[in-house]
């Protein structure tokens, strides 16, 4: 499995935000997109999840024969933004298995999924009783219980303790090692082999 | 809890574990309480004697009189609370008021439904808009603004204030209720309503009445005191809910 | 899709009685009328039909501006968007879910209030069966004004302008379609079905037009 973005540049409204971007990842590789506040980096993101209109550039992703997937790309990737996606009036449980049975492609399940973010005990509590943190580490376990090849996060240990920063570098590891692409806008170096810098607007 | 002794005052029960503590004795004494006076108030109520005018509908009234003067108290039940809200900030008020609101509308409810059952009857109308059910309809939509209002904060004591205020903002709407029907003698005269607020009645008609107004005084407060146990139970499993969240962290591991 | 349905009815149940909110606001709108035009019982029942309809519109108005303005806060919007399901049937099963939770209710209550109005059991049955038809159709439509205004903080009051214009044609058709139960020269069927043709219309139309709004919306 290949992505590939080529000459990427997306407008909002008359402005440039960024420009030029190309790179080719494979199965098991991961991209760290970094550079300043306001850089792009954000919407270089989204523009790769297809929720941002490119002005010029495509993006490809074929697999193993080198043959484009079907259908649009963003319908391969998970991403995780600034925001939790999730509602704080239903619990844990409900929560995810929605986004489960909604993205299809059933990976683990909600209670496995919990586990790897050590959040099992809180399955029944409604969302907003969880802290922040919790909250962040249950949109991890979003990722988890559906199956994509490609994952997009935004930023994804913002308010992570130390110990959830390494859990989280942890699923990245297992993901890569699985052969699934990782894209990550972060400052902290996931630590992982085969991993790839983006510099933007340096 | 301390072992210390507190003289007993009012106060006494404005703490919420003291207050549950006494509720769960006194409910049941409430309830028996209320079992005998609405026994005695029914069966009066069935042995009065038929109206010469209204006839057997009459025995409605002994239903619907009290259920309308329960929607006025209730009301005036949670502006006092609504008070303790706003001037002492105590917990207890909120609580009462909040579990009054469900109470008043459906007290509110009874009168308008069994007043309806009255007027089809006597008026040949199921609904009409003469002053006095047009309030009592306005009450009802207050109180299920307030329940609302109540359901639309995701953490309970932070709508204390709010239903506080709106609370006594309707609070003007009860002597409206009250005299409505001396100050809009608008259309359906509802001499046939009014006559039954003045003591010039007929003892035969009056003594069920009262005990029948005395039995749903009693409802109320047996329910009104169930009800904030409960809510008082609720926002204790809440708290709990919401430690169970923070604890596993040290503990936990996968 | 199912999961979809399941979780904007659940979202509805717990976010604060949005149903109770609904019907309370027809019902007051309802009540409100007597006042201005007076407690004559002809005249109330001769113009309950249009009342009916009038607060059920406006009732329906409710919640329209969270449909999807919520979702976007929260980021659930990006997420219901990159999905391969049609972006359109996504759409369409959260505008149903918002008729279900809103509109359905209010054609429940219709008969307390017909009662209240003086209306007969006839014209009572018909404005169900108007209101019935016709209220999905302000869901659906209600939808493209959601989508128009996802983007700005303060949206609601805007979809009701919006809106309203858009649901004009269904509010005449469905008093007519009373008017003509209740009265012999009229006709009912025309009407009716004109109501109906309406709402399968925007049933289409209405995700169709808001998904297109949606996928370019994006920031």
């Amino acid at each position: 499995m290949k992505l590939i973005v080529e000459n990427l540049s997306i407008h909002r409204a008359t402005q440039e935000i960024v420009s030029d971007i190309s790179f080719e990842l494979s199965s098991g590789e991961a991209l760290i997109v970094t550079g300043e506040n306001g850089s792009g980096k954000s919407t270089t993101l989204r523009g790769i999840a297809g929720l941002m209109p490119l002005n010029t550039g495509s993006i490809k992703l074929l697999d193993e024969k080198g043959k484009q997937f079907e259908g649009e790309i963003r319908e391969y990737c998970h991403y995780l933004g600034h925001q939790n996606g999730m509602k704080p009036s239903l619990t844990v449980r409900e929560n995810l298995d929605f986004w489960q049975k909604f993205c299809g492609d059933p990976d683990l399940t909600i209670e496995e999924a919990l586990d790897e973010v050590d959040l099992a005990h809180t399955i029944d509590l409604p969302f907003s009783y969880l802290s922040a943190g919790m909250k962040r580490r249950v949109s991890i376990a979003r990722l988890l219980v559906s199956d994509r090849p490609v994952w997009i996060v935004d930023e994804p240990t913002a308010g992570l303790d130390a110990q959830s920063v390494r859990m989280f570098t942890g699923l990245c590891h297992a993901f890569c090692e699985g052969g699934g692409i990782l894209i990550a806008a972060t400052h902290l170096p996931l630590g992982i082999e085969t991993e790839k810098t983006l510099e933007i607007g340096g | 809890m301390s072992t210390e002794t507190i003289k007993p005052s009012i106060w006494a029960f404005a703490n919420p574990t003291r207050f549950n503590a006494f509720a769960n004795k006194a409910i049941p004494v409430f309830a028996v309480v209320t079992f005998i006076l609405l026994t005695i108030g029914l069966w009066m109520s069935f042995n009065a004697p038929e109206d010469y005018q209204q006839g057997y509908t009459v025995l409605i009234m002994f239903i619907h009189v009290p259920a309308a003067w329960l929607s006025m108290m209730t009301y005036s039940v949670m502006c006092v609370s609504a008070i303790g809200t706003i001037v002492w900030r105590h917990p207890l008020a909120d609580v009462s008021l909040r579990s009054a609101a469900p109470l008043g509308a459906m007290f509110t409810v009874l009168a308008l439904a069994t007043g309806s059952l009255w007027g089809k009857p006597m008026w040949g109308t199921w609904w009409e808009w003469d002053a006095r059910m047009t309030s009592v309809l306005v009450l009802l939509i207050i109180y299920l603004g307030l329940i609302a209002l109540a359901k639309a904060f995701d953490e309970p004591s932070e709508a204390a204030l709010p239903l506080a205020v709106m609370t006594l903002t309707g609070a003007p709407l009860l002597p409206i209720i009250k005299w409505s029907v001396d100050w809009w003698n608008t259309l359906h005269q509802p001499a046939s309503v009014s006559r039954f607020d003045r003591p010039a009645m007929a003892p035969e008609f009056l003594y069920p009445l009262l005990v029948m107004a005395l039995a749903y005084m009693a409802i109320f407060f047996t329910l009104h005191m169930m009800s904030m146990r409960n809510e008082i139970l609720a926002r204790r499993i809440r708290t709990m809910k919401m430690q169970a969240a923070r604890e596993r962290k040290s503990g936990g591991g996968s | 899709m199912f999961a979809l349905l399941k979780r904007e009815v659940l979202l509805s149940i717990r976010a604060g009685g949005g149903t109770l909110t609904g019907v309370l606001f027809f019902l007051a709108v309802v009540s409100v009328f007597p006042f201005a035009v007076g407690p004559d019982t002809k005249l109330l029942s001769h113009l309950a039909p249009a009342i009916l309809w009038i607060g059920a519109l406006l009732a329906s108005l409710l919640g329209l501006d969270k449909l999807f303005a919520q979702e976007r806060e929260d980021g659930s919007l990006d997420l219901l968007v990159m999905q391969s399901h049609p972006l359109s049937i996504t759409i369409f099963i959260k505008a149903f879910a918002h008729w279900l939770m809103t509109g359905l209710p209010l054609v429940l209550a219709t008969p307390l209030f017909g009662i209240m109005l003086n209306l007969s059991p006839l014209g009572i049955g018909a404005t169900m069966i108007t209101l019935l038809a016709g209220t999905p159709a302000i869901s659906f439509i209600g939808a493209v004004g959601a989508a128009v205004s996802v983007k700005l903080p303060r949206g609601g009051m805007l979809i009701s302008i919006l809106v309203l214009p858009l649901v004009i044609p269904i509010l005449i058709f469905g008093v007519a379609a009373i008017t003509g139960a209740l009265e012999d020269p009229a006709p009912f069927t025309a009407p009716f079905l004109f109501v109906c043709a309406i709402t399968l219309f925007t049933s289409v139309l209405g995700p169709l037009a808001a998904s297109i709004m949606l996928r370019h919306s994006a920031d």
